[in-house]
Order: structure tokens, then C-alpha cells, then sequence
């Protein structure tokens, strides 16, 4: 969790809170150290899912929820993997769309949870049959 | 203002945010590492069939998150949920809400969502503030 990064993000979504980005508030606050933004998580590396190749382009987030066990720290280590937990088809108007639910966890170096996360990403009828045919 | 004064029924201030500029959403690529194009280029939004640039779902869910910032030494947010409803685009001004829906215990369980200048949602969820005991 770099003081750096975590200064940046707040920065982004206009939130120059001193409990992110003030060493003295962080030091002095019942953490004893500054915290993230609830969705910094976003800044994390998952690593790769084996067969699992999503093109950058042509997904719709359509939900997103985060579960916290308590605010991630600056300066801890958090270690970061996320999971298929699911993938259903609808047909639309637009016709037959994916939908595919994500979970991600991040973890303290002893293996304890400290968040997790799921998405669930649309993917659209033409980005579905460019994938299929792949 | 303490969030444990606080009553069902109950709003946090709301705040308005400025109109949405293509420097913002460079800033969000850059903080958050979403460089999807149809957020900051012209071209790559037209040609996803958008008529210009959209904010990512995510910086508008993080802006939202701030109206629970200033009460952190009071408890921390459990429980953050979001459906992305609407296109956020370019000078759109967007009004970030939430209402407190329940008290359940040391948990307070609040309706937020941002809005857009036509009153539209944008994005809508639910919040779970755990107050420390």
C-alpha cells in the first residue's frame, strides 16, 4: 500500500481527505497510520486467470460491491488474487449478452481477509461471438 | 455532525461535483490503471457506439464513497454496493447522495446514489457503515 499511489487515487476521485493523504492525521487517528478509499482496491494487481482472456474493450461493469473487514492501511502488504465464481447468458434486445461474475480477495501477509469484492461484467453480443470464435 | 445522531429517513449533506472534464477521467486512468480508451479519446468512444467519452463506472462509485469519508474515527463502511445505471459523460454534473435507511445495531445501513444534472441515476447502491462499539 504506497503512500504515493494511495495520495493519487484519493486525488482522482476528489477526495484529499487527511485521514488518505496527511501523515500527522493518519498517525494521530485510532488507525495510527493514513488509509485508502474503500474502492482503491481497483489499483491492485489480480494476477492472471489461466484461459481466461477478456479483451480491454467492449465490457460493461454492471455491478460492483466491496466487504470490508476493516480500512486497508498504508504501508501494509496485502496480497491480492481474484476468482471465476460466475457466467450466465440473458437474450435481449440486443441479443444474447454474458454476464460473468468476478471475486476478488485481499489477504494481510498471515492469510486473514481483509476484503473482498465482486464484479459482474456484461459482455455483449458482438464482443461475445469475437470471443467464442477465438 | 456524527453519524450516530443520525435517524432513518435521515441524509447526509449531498455535494455537487463539478462538470465532468476529460482531465478527470486522465487522472482516474492513471490513478486506478483502467486505460479502456472510451474513457479519455474521442475516436474509441465512436467507435464503441458512444457519442463521446464516459466516465468509468468506478470513478463515479469512488467519488460517491466520499461522503462517508469525514467519519471515519466514528466506524468504516462494511458493506459498499453498486449498480451502474447510466452513462456519466463530458460536463455532465453529477450530485452524489445518500440516506440513511436503517439503524440495525452498530450498523447503519444507507441508500446512496449519484445523479446526473436530469435528476437521472447514474449509479444507485447501498452502504453499510459499521460504527466501532
Amino acid at each position: 500500500m504506497e503512500r504515493g499511489a494511495v495520495k493519487k487515487f484519493a486525488e482522482a476521485i476528489g477526495d484529499l481527505h487527511p485521514i488518505y493523504v496527511d501523515e500527522e492525521t493518519g498517525k494521530n487517528s485510532r488507525f495510527g497510520t493514513n488509509i485508502a478509499p474503500p474502492t482503491f482496491p481497483r489499483v491492485f494487481d489480480y494476477g492472471v486467470i489461466e484461459g481466461l482472456h477478456l479483451p480491454n474493450k467492449g465490457l460493461i461493469h454492471g455491478e460492483q460491491s466491496f466487504h470490508y473487514k476493516r480500512p486497508l492501511l498504508v504501508g501494509e502488504d496485502i496480497f491480492c488474487y481474484s476468482e471465476v465464481t460466475g457466467y450466465s447468458e440473458k437474450s435481449g434486445t440486443q441479443g444474447k449478452m454474458g454476464f460473468l461474475l468476478l471475486q476478488s480477495f485481499g489477504e494481510d501477509p498471515s492469510g486473514q481477509i481483509i476484503f473482498t469484492s465482486k464484479s459482474t461484467v456484461i459482455i455483449s453480443e458482438a464482443v461475445r461471438r469475437e470471443l467464442i470464435s477465438q | 455532525m456524527k453519524l450516530a445522531e443520525l435517524q432513518a429517513g435521515e441524509s447526509l449533506e449531498s455535494t455537487q461535483l463539478d462538470p465532468v472534464t476529460r482531465l478527470d477521467l486522465i487522472k482516474y486512468a492513471g490513478a486506478s490503471g483502467d486505460y479502456n480508451p472510451i474513457h479519455t479519446i474521442d475516436e474509441e468512444a465512436k467507435k464503441a457506439g458512444l457519442p463521446g467519452i464516459i466516465a468509468h463506472g468506478m470513478w463515479t462509485m469512488g467519488n460517491l464513497s466520499k461522503l462517508f469519508t469525514s467519519f471515519y474515527e466514528e466506524g468504516y463502511m462494511e458493506d459498499y454496493l453498486i449498480r451502474f445505471k447510466g452513462m456519466v459523460f463530458l460536463n455532465d454534473s453529477i450530485t452524489l447522495k445518500a440516506v440513511l435507511h436503517e439503524k440495525e445495531g452498530n450498523k447503519l445501513h444507507f441508500k446512496v446514489a449519484a445523479v446526473n444534472q436530469d435528476d437521472r441515476e447514474v449509479i444507485k447502491g447501498t452502504v453499510v457503515f459499521v460504527q466501532y462499539e
